[in-house]
């Protein structure tokens, strides 16, 4: 068995709300997988459906080759599904809480207490859930959703909210567990995220599957325009515009905002020997198209609430 | 900033389940709602402290209570009363006499509500009673009790022996007190708080916070999550029942257990089931606690007193303890009273016990319709 999950044409509706309108996907076995799309895109839904937590109006989903629907006792221990930071008991201690976990899957509380540790909380492990930072919280929720060693890991915006310290420790231990076998499919709203973590991604919206493959090569699927900056006042733009022209250097949106000069360029060669022959390279960025963009074209940039 | 106490981790451990170590996840689950019960203080007031302190509180007001007296004025003298005044457990023992020498006043009195009656001696033997309708348990008693002087007056006079006696004695022992209503009635309050608010807290808490979306993807049944509930619900009302008996049977209160007073413990019970599957179906209903909350006490409260948790309805209108029998209430607090200290057997438990699993059964049956796993 290659695939760990396959979902074939899935269509979810709300009443008037097609959420999910025919998605097929692929996850291989031990493949980092990120499913990504603006908020209302139909991601949870799609989730949530190949999770098991709901049922399909159409299609066809398997999990390690069982159907998650109806619920099957056979499969759940071998998924592990983490929500947002917040479902845990009332009133418990976050070593309470795990062993509680655990102890749904009848695992000691010795084996829960050293995935505590795993995640770096056996200091906290006192410490009432519902006092825990941003970061501490999603740490023990994600320890609790692989207290039971699961081959599938499901993910649901696990970094949403934290600072950028503890978003970067997290992502250590999001490839740590994956480094161990185990499938992970991860939903997030950060691309950087799904760039660094993911050796594949999909691309939702409107309850389809845009574009699905791994993030370098959907950028380089997009005109690779890139964008160059140096700080203002070095040259003026129309300078800039009069030796460029000269130097027969294709560019466009060539822009002075009193603080930087910029212009996008499919050819970054001859605009950059023109900037270092000016000796007008201070503060130089050169930045390249990233899943941001990819995201952007495909999903449009109106904003939606 | 939040510095998280994170540090670069080194190699990963291996997450390996197992061992020889085995836990359990009834035991889990019931541990979980033990201790969010006991470290909730707003709970813990509100099931034990509270019902306490009413009971606490009721107790002190009505202690010594049992019959209130009847006041009368005599007015003049009246050789009737006179006669018996000194008798310590005579017909007169529940009248409280007052002396008046103005007819007029006492009237006035009478009339007030200051006074239940006005007796003064007319001509030829005569007595005169004056009495007040406004209470008319009252009313009733000062006319029995003077016309009962008058036939036993008229009956020595006339040296016969009568033809027909009446031999009265009440049917509940002697210690017949307050507390003996008010202790089935307050426990069966304490008890409904804690079991409704207990199932449907739980239930809405969970659901907000998808802890129950969480269990479902568990290897769990939910035979196994409502096991534990039912096993907190019944022991958190154990415990109250073992509380309220332990402060009633104090000297203070004075309530004395008999015979099959254990039959309290089944009827507890299967109580805690029906109330559970009331607050099962207002946790399936309300969306957030404030509006469970709302529903919980929209129907506790008026179940209360319309089940005489507060008050005996004996004298309650029919139509009213008509309403009582809809609610489940009625059926833990009467024969509770009835085999706490009346005597009462398990004739007068059985019947009840079904009443409570019926109402169990309909009520989880309606929660069914309306349950729902997810906010969405």
């Amino acid at each position: 068995m290659t695939e760990a999950i396959t979902a074939d044409g899935i269509r979810k509706r709300y009443g008037d709300v097609q959420a999910v309108d025919g998605v097929s996907l692929s996850v291989r076995t031990g493949e980092f997988y990120g499913l990504l799309g603006p908020n209302g895109a139909g991601k949870t839904t799609t989730l949530e459906i190949l999770e098991g937590i709901r049922e399909a109006d159409e299609g066809r989903v398997e999990l390690l080759g069982l159907s998650p629907w109806p619920r099957n006792a056979k499969l759940l221990p071998r998924i592990g599904v983490q929500f947002q930071a917040s479902a845990f008991f009332n009133k418990l201690t976050a070593r309470e809480t795990i062993r509680t976990f655990a102890s749904f899957y009848g695992i000691g509380p010795k084996a829960a207490d050293a995935m505590l540790e795993r995640v770096g909380l056996t200091e906290s492990a006192g410490a009432l859930t519902d006092k825990m930072s941003g970061g501490q919280a999603q740490r023990l929720s994600i320890a609790c959703a692989l207290v039971h060693d699961p081959e599938l890991v499901f993910l649901d915006e696990p970094t949403t909210g934290l600072d950028p310290q503890a978003r970067r420790n997290l992502w250590d231990l999001l490839r740590d567990i994956n480094a161990e076998g185990r499938t992970v499919v991860l939903t997030t709203h950060y691309l950087d995220e799904a760039e660094i973590l993911c050796d594949r991604v999909s691309v939702m919206d409107h309850g389809k599957v845009l574009r699905t493959g791994a993030p370098a090569a959907l950028v380089r699927e997009i005109d690779d325009t890139v964008r160059i900056r140096v700080e203002s006042g070095l040259l003026t733009a129309d300078r800039a515009r009069e030796l460029l022209t000269a130097a027969g250097a294709v560019f466009t949106n060539l822009e002075d905002d009193g603080v930087t000069l910029a212009l996008s360029t499919d050819a970054p060669g001859p605009v950059l020997s023109m900037l270092a022959e000016q000796n007008a390279l201070r503060g130089l960025e050169v930045r390249g198209a990233t899943l941001e963009d990819v995201f952007l074209q495909l999903t449009g940039r109106e904003y939606r609430a | 900033m939040t510095a998280t106490d994170d540090q670069p981790r080194t190699a990963p451990a291996p997450a390996s389940a197992g061992g020889p170590e085995k836990a359990n996840a009834f035991v889990g689950l019931s541990r979980v709602m033990l201790l969010g019960f006991v470290r909730d203080k707003g709970t813990l007031f509100f099931t034990l402290a509270l019902p306490l302190m009413f009971l606490v509180l009721f107790g002190v007001l009505y202690k010594g209570g049992g019959t209130s007296h009847v006041k009368v004025a005599e007015v003049g003298q009246v050789k009737l009363l006179d006669a018996l005044k000194d008798q310590k457990d005579g017909p007169l023992s529940v009248l409280e006499i007052t002396t008046y020498t103005d007819e007029n006043a006492a009237l006035a009195k009478v009339k007030k509500g200051d006074l239940d009656g006005m007796v003064s001696e007319g001509a030829d033997g005569r007595l005169v009673l004056r009495f007040s309708q406004a209470d008319q348990v009252k009313a009733g008693t000062v006319q029995g009790i003077m016309n009962s002087l008058v036939q036993t007056a008229n009956q020595e006079a006339s040296h016969a022996a009568p033809a027909f006696t009446l031999d009265a004695s009440k049917v509940e022992d002697d210690s017949t007190k307050p507390i003996q209503y008010l202790t089935p009635g307050l426990l069966a309050y304490a008890i409904a708080m804690g079991a409704v608010y207990g199932a449907s807290f739980t239930l809405v808490t969970w659901r907000k916070k998808r802890v129950l979306r969480r269990l479902r993807l568990a290897p769990i049944s939910a035979g196994t999550i409502v096991g534990a509930r039912v096993l907190i619900s019944v022991v958190v009302a154990l415990a109250q029942t073992a509380l309220f008996l332990a402060v009633a049977q104090l000297d203070y209160f004075g309530l004395k257990l008999t015979g099959n007073w254990w039959l309290v413990i089944p009827l507890v019970i299967c109580a805690t089931l029906a109330f559970m599957a009331i607050g099962l179906v207002t946790g399936s209903l309300a969306k957030s606690e404030e509006s469970a909350n709302g529903m919980n006490q929209l129907i506790i409260l008026p179940m209360s007193f319309l089940g005489g948790a507060f008050i005996p309805l004996d004298f309650a209108p029919g139509w009213l303890q008509d309403v009582s029998k809809v609610l489940p209430l009625r059926y833990l607090i009467n024969p509770a009273k009835s085999v706490l200290s009346q005597g009462g057997g398990i004739a007068d438990a059985l019947p009840s016990m079904g009443i409570l699993l019926a109402f169990t059964a309909v009520l989880c049956a309606v929660a069914w319709r309306f349950f729902n796993w997810d906010d969405a």
